[in-house]
């Protein structure tokens, strides 16, 4: 099932110009992957948050404006291909991250990347915003937008609260 | 046969290049530097998924020099490849067998392992296992409007070549309008599904 905030979100991608999706799947995001399944863009599941980089990266060469969709787990698996394929070579991707290990986290596995998430997004200078509720979404349209014009990786931060207002 | 004889082979043939790092993107520029080249500064294992990406993107043909060491990192990309297979590309792995950028520590080709047996295994249709610069060739020939993948065994040697003096920045830049020139009508429109061609 899609929710309201799933289509939103799928929303905000596609206005701002959004055509080729990667994705690695997570609970948090099931929604809005199925959305995007619909959405007339590319999507391409791929088999590691890293490899979802290097596509995104060779289709923004080839014309395409990318995004990277994941739990904040596949940042830990995808961060020397960010910076030294993406940031490098200043191609555009924005990421859309779900924030697991936070509060109400039922996965205790998720805490350690949950809890480093920011500072390795500092540490890498890797641009983010977390998007706590609906109204916060314009934020996420300004982050993709750095990402798509000025040739940058940014990072939108899902918050799990986004989803339990939209409840 | 030779890596750099491998990578002449694959660079005379008309498309774009995505070349992997260290040894093989200073031989390939040593060789010719073309516009159309986008040679790997870091990322290693990126090449068959950057190739992936350009190769759905766009319809010009694709080549990809990648090696049996940076492959093996990226195992998964081989399914992610056979999933979409699209007839613009090309991997080409030189498997020497070892990480010869790093002093030729030996790889698991060395042993048991058969990439060819895995792209198979990944479900790619067309897969070679070349020997001989002839049947490389016949290869890129044969194959040359399909989704394929070609093993080339390669000796341990290399050709001592300086580093690519480019800067990255100027080879993305370079390489899109190269990509982008011409043809602009190859570019798939945006509301071209990939669905509608899986």
């Amino acid at each position: 099932m899609t929710s309201p905030i799933d289509e939103a979100i799928v929303h905000c991608m596609l206005a701002e110009g959004i055509d080729f999706v990667c994705s690695v799947p997570c609970v948090m995001l099931a929604g809005v992957i199925r959305r995007i399944e619909q959405a007339p863009v590319a999507h391409i599941p791929v088999t590691r948050e890293e490899e979802g980089v290097g596509i995104a990266a060779g289709a923004s060469l080839g014309g395409r404006r990318p995004a990277l969709l994941m739990q904040n787990s596949g940042l830990g698996n995808s961060i020397n291909a960010l910076l030294s394929l993406t940031k490098l070579y200043g191609l555009p991707l924005p990421l859309i991250i779900s924030q697991r290990g936070g509060k109400g986290e039922k996965v205790l596995a998720q805490m350690p990347m949950g809890k480093a998430l920011l500072n390795l997004l500092k540490a890498a200078r890797i641009d983010y915003v977390r998007i706590k509720k609906r109204e916060d979404l314009i934020k996420m349209k300004r982050m993709i937008h750095k990402a798509l014009h000025n040739h940058r990786v940014t990072a939108v931060i899902l918050m799990r609260t986004l989803w339990d207002e939209a409840n | 046969m030779k890596r750099i004889e491998v990578i002449g082979a694959v660079a005379a043939q008309p498309g774009l290049v995505i070349c992997t790092l260290g040894l093989p993107s200073r031989e390939l520029y040593w060789l010719s530097d073309k516009p159309s080249h986008f040679y790997m500064l870091g990322s290693m294992g990126m090449a068959s998924s950057i190739g992936l990406g350009l190769a759905l993107a766009q319809e010009k043909r694709v080549y990809i020099i990648d090696g049996d060491g940076s492959l093996l990192m990226n195992l998964g990309s081989l399914a992610t490849v056979a999933a979409h297979a699209p007839k613009n590309y090309c991997l080409v792995v030189v498997d020497n067998k070892g990480y010869g950028s790093t002093g030729h520590q030996p790889t698991p080709t060395a042993g048991r392992t058969d990439l060819a047996q895995l792209a198979r295994a990944a479900g790619i249709e067309q897969v070679c296992a070349v020997k001989t610069l002839s049947e490389l060739a016949d290869c890129l020939d044969r194959h040359r409007e399909e989704c394929a993948t070609i093993i080339a065994e390669a000796d341990a040697s290399s050709v001592d070549v300086p580093q690519v003096p480019l800067l990255p920045r100027g080879i993305a830049r370079r390489f899109k309008a190269e990509v982008m020139r011409e043809d602009n009508s190859s570019l798939k429109k945006p509301d071209a599904s990939l669905r509608s061609e899986r």
